[in-house]
């Protein structure tokens, strides 16, 4: 075990959510420690950076993440974003920060129809932002996915804007739901707040697959960590 | 009063439940060149000018009944 100081890092908690211990077992495995936010509060403790985990909150009811952002909790993510906080979204997290406005796009039905559940192959844009540090430029990862509902959309407009400013941090090698441009993961444009549709906390050891995942968060937890010492 | 609102995927989104639906209606003979998948949301309202219901009912289409990237929607208030 290191003898790093261990950034607290904020998991949400949705009704629905079904992901939260997952994501929070990883973090801490990877250094981090990580505390259960209820959606219900209305402020955040101190913490380096905050994960909207997977599930099905608020049952997708009107639309994936509809309902969601309006959690008494998101307001206080809205002021931690706007201030330059990391923020993750994996999945329904992704959902949420969408229909919340704090990332870019939509995410609408697999085109298939279909629930994908399955590692897939994605290719690395970015490597230089604090959910990806830990990787190299053109590094493959191999995530798995698992959503009914992950097919990115953004207009011709949107997205020749996301390409020119170097928001697209992860395609899919091959698009298993019709997302545009074959996009798996975005940033806002600060570049603080990272949504993704794979699912990195179940890609943290070798028992599951692959240990990619452990890339994504442990890239956060580093920036995390970085973040709270230079607040002390 | 009543208030029905309609929430359609804008042209041009892929519907993938419209196609299938499309393609079902064709399996059964039916001639049919396009289907697209909205949905409806029907409300009771408190009785009021219609002019301040309608300017509430699009605050509340902006905000949560439809996400504007990507639906349209229409208002149809009824006494």
């Amino acid at each position: 075990m290191s003898t790093e100081p261990r950034p607290r890092i904020a998991v949400l908690v949705f009704p629905g959510s079904n992901d939260d211990r997952d994501a929070a077992l990883a973090l801490k495995r990877l250094g981090a420690e990580p505390t259960l936010v209820w959606h219900a509060e209305p402020e955040l403790p101190d913490v380096g950076a905050v994960v909207l985990p997977g599930g099905f909150s608020y049952g997708d009811y009107l639309r994936c993440g509809a309902i969601a952002r309006f959690a008494p909790v998101m307001e206080a993510v809205r002021r931690f974003a706007n201030g330059g906080g990391l923020v993750l979204g994996i999945c329904n997290g992704f959902q949420v920060l969408c229909e919340a406005g704090l990332l870019p796009g939509a995410l609408r039905p697999n085109a298939s129809l279909e629930f994908v559940c399955r590692d897939v192959a994605l290719r690395l844009e970015r490597t230089d932002t604090p959910f990806t540090s830990r990787s190299e430029v053109g590094q493959t990862l191999t995530i798995p996915i698992k959503h009914g509902e992950g097919c990115y959309f953004a207009d011709d407009e949107l997205l020749r804007e996301l390409e020119h400013n170097g928001q697209i941090v992860l395609r899919y090698e091959q698009n298993p739901n019709g997302s545009v441009a074959a996009i798996a993961g975005v940033t806002n444009e600060g570049g603080n707040v990272f949504g993704l549709m794979p699912h990195p906390e179940h890609a943290v050891d070798p028992l599951l697959g692959s240990t990619d995942g452990a890339l994504v968060l442990g890239s956060l937890v580093d920036a995390a960590r970085e973040r709270v010492l230079t607040a002390a | 009063m009543k208030a029905t609102i309609l929430v359609r995927p804008k042209p041009g989104i892929l519907d993938p439940q419209g196609e299938a639906v499309q393609s079902s209606l064709r399996q059964l003979g039916f001639t049919v060149d396009e289907a697209r998948v909205g949905r409806v949301i029907d409300l009771e309202l408190e009785d009021k000018d219609a002019a301040a219901a309608r300017a509430e009912l699009e605050r509340a289409c902006e905000q949560l009944l439809a996400n504007p990237l990507i639906e349209s929607y229409e208002i149809a208030l009824e006494r």
